[in-house]
């Protein structure tokens, strides 16, 4: 039986995180993830969990003794948003080149500058390439069950990566909704106790961890990162299965919401995707055909899921909450044209920034952009094929 | 979302706007409806004008974007009313809640020509007879409630004094404070309605 609730998106994985019980948990506070570590916190002190809590100086240090307490061979993880996040690139990097399974809950807040507080996937999108799997959420709902899903898959032999849990700061971390959350038996039972094969304190065993490697040597390392990423895909879809028929929740790479027919599909990441899918069926009703791909999973990247879940549409607008200053669109935008040129679906591609810095992005909003695009198909108008929404 | 009502709430950071917006889904939710309850901040200080807002409806709420087309505007702080556009939006057949020892005529020209239902409630008056410091946010809620009808009266009654059982565990003597507020706010807000 599921247990009916209201929470905010930071008490959702505050409570999975009790749940899980993990053994370490070093953090250091930034808006708008501080409540997560806080929360935990209270539920070491209330008895409810056991997990070492570690307050360090820093977000260098939050990173530095998750990746340390893990080598050791206890199951880690940290919260952090934005600059805290930028901060610990040095160790995202070595979390994963050491192939560790450890998870980072991450509330997706802007980059400065400007400083600014609110929600875009700057933070997120800056370590694209850091070699973690990365998992989005549209609502508190699916940041719990994402966070409940993390090391199942990071702890998986094929995989051993780190996995970031992601949702939009502010819009989904302090927005109270309903939602359904497992009982505690069920979670433990999920997750399973952690058994790592090799580990730092295990004297039996004596391994390195980080050591210098030699260029004859470190080629071979990166590509088995790569291998082990291109691996995780399938043991996501496999973990989401499972707690599918867990829970009777949940998405594999992506949510297909009213494709099968559209001629014109918006590809969107995170809270926006509600957005998305209520003007999908507004539109629904006055007959125009769209639809709503919402991408759950962005590492991996699932490039070829993706082109074949768009080969039918006649256009497809691709969401950027993010700018990547290169003249030429955002990730998103990037990525998801090179899938369909590499996979050979030729159909037109609008890449629109929209959400920086917590600009609102609105049901009307959506319309608008499907107007535009079936503009762009029925009367041939020339479109800017990459632009910005809600630009003042 | 078909069905249901949004709500926008215009206060000042410190005086519980966003405080009432989270417990108003949280009765919302005792009651069986679809909740979603969330602050807009600008600037982190204390005094800076905050926007928070509500949807409350039998349907599944997925929108997660700020309300342009309220039913109904709570202003918490009427020092907002020279600064902040609150009738923005408002339809005409919802309803403006204003926290003010003045009466209505006096508020109204600062509502921009609005054409729906104006009520005006003392909070901090009700506030300071009942739990001699200036909350404003319970009776503001009542007043909502009130004037909303998103539940029944006894309903909420019911789930606040829950709320409060469990919010002031440790400090027992300032529930029945509380209590007192909401029901004053309540029967100003009906008499009101009776006209």
């Amino acid at each position: 039986m599921a247990i009916k609730d209201r929470m905010s998106g930071n008490e959702a994985v505050a409570y999975a995180i009790r749940q899980v019980n993990p053994d370490v948990m070093p953090a250091f506070p930034i808006t708008p993830s501080t409540e997560i570590p806080q929360m935990v916190s209270t539920y070491i002190a209330n008895g409810e969990m056991d997990t070492e809590f570690i307050p360090v100086e820093s977000e260098h240090s939050s990173m530095s003794a998750t990746i340390g307490a893990e080598a050791a061979g206890a199951r880690s993880l940290t919260a952090t948003s934005s600059a805290g996040l930028a901060l610990m690139w040095e160790e995202l990097l070595l979390a994963s080149s050491n192939r560790l399974p450890l998870v980072l809950t991450l509330v997706n807040r802007t980059l400065s500058g400007p400083i600014n507080i609110n929600c875009d996937h700057s933070d997120g999108m800056g370590a694209r390439d850091t070699g973690w799997i990365q998992i989005y959420a549209e609502n508190n709902q699916e940041a719990y069950d994402n966070f409940i899903q993390a090391y199942p898959i990071a702890e998986d032999k094929r995989v051993h990566l780190p996995v970031m849990i992601c949702q939009d700061g502010f819009i989904t971390s302090h927005a109270v909704e309903n939602i359904e959350l497992l009982e505690d038996e069920k979670v433990k039972e999920f997750v399973g106790e952690y058994e790592p094969e090799e580990f730092l304190l295990n004297p039996g065993n004596p391994i390195a961890v980080g050591p210098y490697s030699i260029s004859n040597y470190a080629m071979e390392a990166k590509k088995n990162q790569e291998i082990a990423m291109e691996n995780s895909k399938e043991v996501i879809i496999e973990v989401a299965e499972k707690y599918r028929e867990l829970s009777g929740r949940g998405f594999s790479l992506f949510e297909e919401y009213r494709t099968e027919d559209a001629d014109y599909i918006m590809l969107i990441m995170g809270s926006a995707a509600g957005t998305a899918k209520q003007a999908v069926d507004d539109l629904r009703e006055q007959g125009k055909k769209v639809g709503v791909l919402k991408l759950r999973v962005f590492r991996p990247f699932p490039a070829k899921e993706i082109a074949e879940a768009l080969k039918n549409c006649k256009a497809v607008a691709i969401m950027d909450r993010c700018e990547s200053y290169n003249g030429n669109g955002g990730p998103l935008g990037g990525e998801v044209t090179s899938a369909l040129f590499r996979f050979k679906v030729m159909i037109e591609a609008v890449n629109y920034i929209y959400g920086l810095a917590g600009r609102d992005f609105t049901v009307s909003d959506v319309c608008g952009i499907f107007e535009e695009l079936e503009d762009m198909i029925v009367n041939g108008t020339e479109i800017e094929q990459f632009q910005y929404i809600r630009l003042r | 979302m078909k069905n249901g009502i949004e709500i926008r709430w215009h206060g000042r950071g410190g005086q519980g706007a966003k405080t009432a917006a989270l417990l108003l889904a949280d009765v919302a939710f005792k009651t069986g409806q679809n909740v979603q309850g969330f602050p807009e901040y600008g600037p982190e200080r204390m005094g800076a004008p905050i926007t928070a807002f509500n949807r409350i409806s039998t349907d599944k709420i997925r929108v997660h974007s700020n309300i342009y087309h309220p039913d109904y505007v709570v202003v918490v702080d009427e020092t907002l009313l020279e600064s902040v556009d609150v009738t923005a939006g408002l339809k005409e057949e919802g309803a403006i809640i204003v926290n003010t020892p003045k009466a209505k005529e006096e508020i109204l020209p600062h509502l921009k020509g609005y054409q729906g239902r104006v009520f005006t409630v003392d909070a901090r008056k009700i506030s300071m007879n009942t739990l001699g410091k200036n909350f404003p946010n319970s009776p503001m809620l009542a007043a909502t409630v009130a004037v909303s009808k998103v539940m029944p009266r006894e309903s909420f009654i019911k789930e606040m004094r829950a709320s409060y059982e469990h919010k002031f565990a440790k400090k027992p003597e300032v529930i029945d404070g509380n209590m007192k507020a909401l029901e004053l706010a309540f029967d100003v807000v009906e008499k009101d309605a009776q006209g």
